[in-house]
């Protein structure tokens, strides 16, 4: 195994030790910009807007909030932690296979561009 | 409301300004993407790829900046650094779009917002502190670290004053009790704070790659960072791609 991809291995366990384990002890409270868009409104216990004019009185919900993984919580596991550490490994892995996929299909080819090649070899761009 | 969510909801900024966003955000990629190449080789692709999971992995990590309020790391200052300011945004991209597409974290017809305010601007933003540090600290460790602190505090306070910009184009509500302007100072004060977090995460994640594999960090490949839209110094030129 290269250096390099004993590297890269190591750099997904770290991930994947993050997302899946440390994920479970981050803060809660809404963020910068959730706690912004609710100043000016009025909220419940539950953190609802219910009066007042503020930049989330107007935000509709996901699209995609039944999914399996919404919220960064697996579905149909009980345990909160257990749920967060599951889908951030999911997600972890995923991000890996699209963002690593992608570049892979997106890489450089030939290392000089400007050789024997006769044009139109390339096809047609990305 | 579910506060795990991050990124920019539906609802929030208006349609045509969404939409408008969105188109913005494919063009900027495709030229990403089309520059990002030249330096998309073996080694980079699987780096590029594992840059794009570990800001997965941060992103979840939410730490509290003041009472009540928290934040979690962008990655644009960190992705640049160590990709490459074309591939980082790229990066920052594919979290993104993973984020909405999977884990309802970010409306999906806010996509283009989101991907510009974070992949975007904060990625430009990070690169143009970066590409100004690297010319008088030292390729050092230390001088990395230095340089992604700073670059991480400036990216994620432009990434933040990018949402008011939009939010003043095509915001949903209009606000009387709390302003833009009490927006933009509110949102500029807590993403300093958020950006020295981030800061702290992204200099110790470029120190640790510098001292055990700096042939895998961008920004100690070249002897000086190109600046965005000039020619790289060290290729050969002439390749159109």
């Amino acid at each position: 195994m290269s250096r390099a991809t004993r590297f890269v291995l190591g750099g997904l366990l770290v991930s994947l030790l993050l997302a899946g384990v440390v994920s479970s002890f981050a803060s809660a409270a809404p963020d910068g910009l959730d706690s912004a868009s609710t100043k000016g409104c009025t909220t419940d216990e539950a953190g609802e807007i219910t009066g007042g004019s503020c930049m989330a009185r107007n935000a509709k919900d996901h699209e995609l909030a039944g999914s399996p993984l919404a919220d960064y919580a697996l579905r149909g596991v009980a345990d909160e932690r257990l749920a967060t550490g599951l889908s951030g490994v999911a997600g972890v892995l995923l991000t890996f296979a699209v963002g690593g996929g992608l570049f892979w299909l997106a890489r450089r080819r030939r290392p000089e561009p400007a050789a024997a090649d006769p044009a139109g070899a390339d096809p047609a761009g990305g | 409301m579910d506060t795990l969510a991050l990124h920019i909801s539906n609802g929030i900024i208006n349609g045509p300004v969404a939409g408008a966003f969105a188109g913005l955000a494919a063009l900027a990629l495709a030229y990403c993407l089309r520059r990002g190449r030249r330096d998309l080789d073996d080694r980079l692709v699987p780096m590029a790829g594992l840059v794009a999971a570990f800001i997965f992995a941060v992103q979840m990590l939410n730490f509290p900046v003041l009472p009540g309020v928290s934040g979690h790391l962008l990655g644009g200052a960190l992705a640049a650094l160590l990709v490459g300011p074309w591939i980082g945004a790229l990066c920052v991209a594919v979290v993104l779009v993973v984020q909405a597409l999977v884990f309802a974290d970010g409306g999906v017809t806010a996509i283009g917002l989101n991907v510009t305010n974070m992949a975007l601007v904060g990625t430009v933003a990070a690169y143009a502190v970066i590409a100004a540090l690297l010319r008088v600290l030292p390729r050092t460790p230390t001088g990395l670290g230095l340089t992604a602190f700073l670059a991480s505090v400036v990216s994620v306070v432009a990434a933040s004053q990018a949402f008011v910009a939009q939010y003043a184009l095509g915001g949903t509500t209009r606000l009387t009790d709390f302003s833009l302007g009490a927006v933009a100072a509110t949102m500029a004060g807590t993403h300093t704070l958020i950006g020295i977090g981030e800061g702290l995460i992204a200099a110790t994640t470029v120190m640790t790659v510098a001292r055990t594999r700096p042939d895998l960090v961008y920004a100690l490949r070249h002897r000086r960072p190109a600046a965005p839209g000039a020619p790289q110094p060290a290729t050969a030129g002439g390749s159109a791609r």
